[in-house]
């Protein structure tokens, strides 16, 4: 079974790759299991500036999800690159993704130079599609104008291929994809989280201290594999399908819509073991599907 | 942290609104006091944290108040059903911050983690005085099992329908104005927010707190119950959820 796939000249032994925000730095899964069995890892979105985030609760359940509003809680892209990054590298041989984000398009300038001029960083992925901060994140992502510009702006300071990380927050996420993939992006990311609530019913409050955070977890998959779809029949770049990911199966399923690579985000917050062990049931369920080569399965509905 | 599964021996409730469950399976790398365990419940998505209430002979004991669809769902489960959990979660309590006498608080089902406290610090022979804190008499647990440790006890209860009337500050206050005060090194509390917050500056000595904050994962990957600290941003999950007094910057809420 051959389950590499390829993309922007980088090899991936496996498309699973545990989404930004919901595998910390890499480094707090190091006693947990070998990150090597990972095709890549999308480590948490980083700032300039180091950041608290937003006050807790930060966290509320749902059905066939949760809800999410960290608020891009980071040590700031100076510790990133001299901490995280080298420390990672010595215990992870797969791709390394720098998720970026900013509240400027300076702020995404500087951040993505100081990630693409890391030696261990593989791919840089700009988030402009954070719901839950204030004046930045999502402001550039649900907008084809200002996505173009952040693309712009990270292209024109990456020798990296940078991906541009989607919001399905928008009326029509086509559109804002065709303007990042217009500007020079390498590749497409998507999507992040549904901006949605819950109220505490009997103390009359959101559960959430920031009142709306980011949706996600299973129920979220139909959605993202729809939008992946749709971007991926109107853009030739490569696209990470992400989203309610759960199973070996949904990766087939992310890839087969048009994700070149994918990745598992809420899961691995209910389950630390999900990445792994959806990258070792990969072979058996190709295996069942007569699938040979994941390449071959790629965009083919 | 080990993903294991154990089998439910006894799930019965000892208060109002509160249940003790004990768990048989492998504890290896469960224990020691102050750490949690994650549980996976059917139908719910993000796992269950509940500390561990007592650890022995290869038996875990979790008491848990019922709050919400996963702590009712768990009420509901019965002898031999088998629960996913996450152990070994948490930092725990440090029993060497003790010299000799060790004042334990626990408000409401904050008591849980104290059971297993006052055994590790009996066991390397340390003197343990309890303060529990209840809203009412009905709401009374793990009174007794502090006693058999060797523990002395006192309660108070807001409503005054049992021990002291108020908090458990109230006891400390009562006490000091007898021939008896009570006597300590160091404390060690769990509780509600607002408990843990009025006994970081009403007592002196050095002392730790359990904090409890709603999580994502429970093992420190999605940075969802952050607390503020003198060390920055600290994961409540991993990085707690025991922190010393001085480390916390409480928040205005």
């Amino acid at each position: 079974m051959a389950t590499e796939v390829n993309f922007c000249g980088i090899r991936l032994r496996n498309p699973v790759i545990p989404a930004s925000g919901t595998f910390g730095f890499g480094l707090e899964m190091a006693d947990v299991y070998d990150l090597d069995v990972l095709g890549g890892i999308s480590l948490k979105g980083t700032t300039r500036e180091a950041r608290f985030g937003n006050e807790c609760p930060r966290i509320a359940e749902c059905p066939d999800g949760m809800i999410n509003s960290v608020g891009l809680q980071n040590p700031g892209i100076e510790v990133f690159v001299k901490e995280k990054l080298p420390a990672l590298r010595k215990i992870y041989s797969g791709a390394i993704i720098a998720n970026i984000s900013g509240f400027s398009e300076d702020e995404y300038r500087e951040c993505c130079e100081k990630a693409a001029e890391a030696p261990e960083v593989d791919i840089i992925e700009v988030n402009i599609s954070c719901p839950n901060v204030h004046g930045g994140g999502l402001a550039f992502g649900t907008s084809a104008k200002a996505a173009a510009a952040v693309t712009h702006v990270a292209k024109s300071v990456s020798t990296k291929p940078v991906f541009i990380k989607l919001s399905p927050n928008v009326t029509d996420i086509v559109e804002i994809a065709r303007a990042c993939e217009d500007e020079g992006a390498d590749g497409l990311t998507l999507i992040n989280t549904l901006l949605g609530m819950r109220i505490d019913i009997a103390r009359r409050r959101p559960v959430i201290a920031n009142r709306y955070g980011g949706f996600s977890g299973r129920a979220i998959f139909p959605i993202a594999l729809r939008m992946v779809n749709q971007v991926a029949r109107a853009c030739r770049i490569p696209i990470m399908g992400c989203g309610g990911v759960a199973t070996a199966e949904d990766v087939i399923e992310m890839m087969m819509a048009g994700a070149t690579a994918v990745q598992v985000g809420a899961e691995n917050l209910r389950d630390p073991y999900a990445c792994k062990r959806i990258a070792e049931e990969l072979p058996e369920v190709m295996s069942r599907l007569g699938i040979k080569d994941l390449t071959e399965i790629i965009g083919i509905v | 942290m080990k993903q294991r599964i154990f089998e439910i021996k006894e799930n019965r409730q000892i208060a109002e609104g509160t249940f003790k469950m004990v768990l048989k399976g492998d504890t290896a790398d469960a224990g020691g006091s102050g750490k949690f365990v994650n549980i996976s419940l059917p139908g719910l998505f993000l796992r269950r944290p509940i500390s561990i209430c007592d650890l022995s002979g290869g038996e875990l004991t979790l008491v848990y108040k019922v709050v919400g669809k996963g702590t009712g769902d768990m009420a509901q489960m019965q002898p031999g059903e088998t629960l996913d959990l996450l152990t070994g979660l948490g930092n725990g309590f440090d029993v060497s911050a003790c010299r000799k006498e060790a004042l334990l608080l626990g408000g409401g089902v904050g008591t849980a983690p104290l059971v297993f406290l006052a055994r590790e610090l009996v066991a390397i022979g340390k003197r343990v005085t309890a303060l529990l804190g209840f809203n009412k008499a009905s709401e009374i647990m793990l009174a007794d099992e502090l006693r058999s440790l060797g523990a002395t006890v006192f309660i108070a209860t807001l409503d005054g329908s049992q021990g002291t009337r108020g908090f458990v500050t109230d006891i400390l206050k009562e006490k000091a104005g007898t021939g008896n005060p009570i006597t300590f090194d160091c404390f060690y509390a769990c509780g509600p927010m607002p408990m843990l917050k009025a006994l970081c500056s009403a007592i002196d000595a050095p002392g730790e707190v359990s904090l409890e904050e709603r999580m994502g994962c429970g093992f420190g990957i999605c940075y969802g119950c952050s607390c503020h600290t003198t060390a920055g941003p600290r994961r409540v999950c991993a990085d707690g959820p025991v922190f010393k007094k001085e480390e916390l910057i409480w928040q205005q809420k």
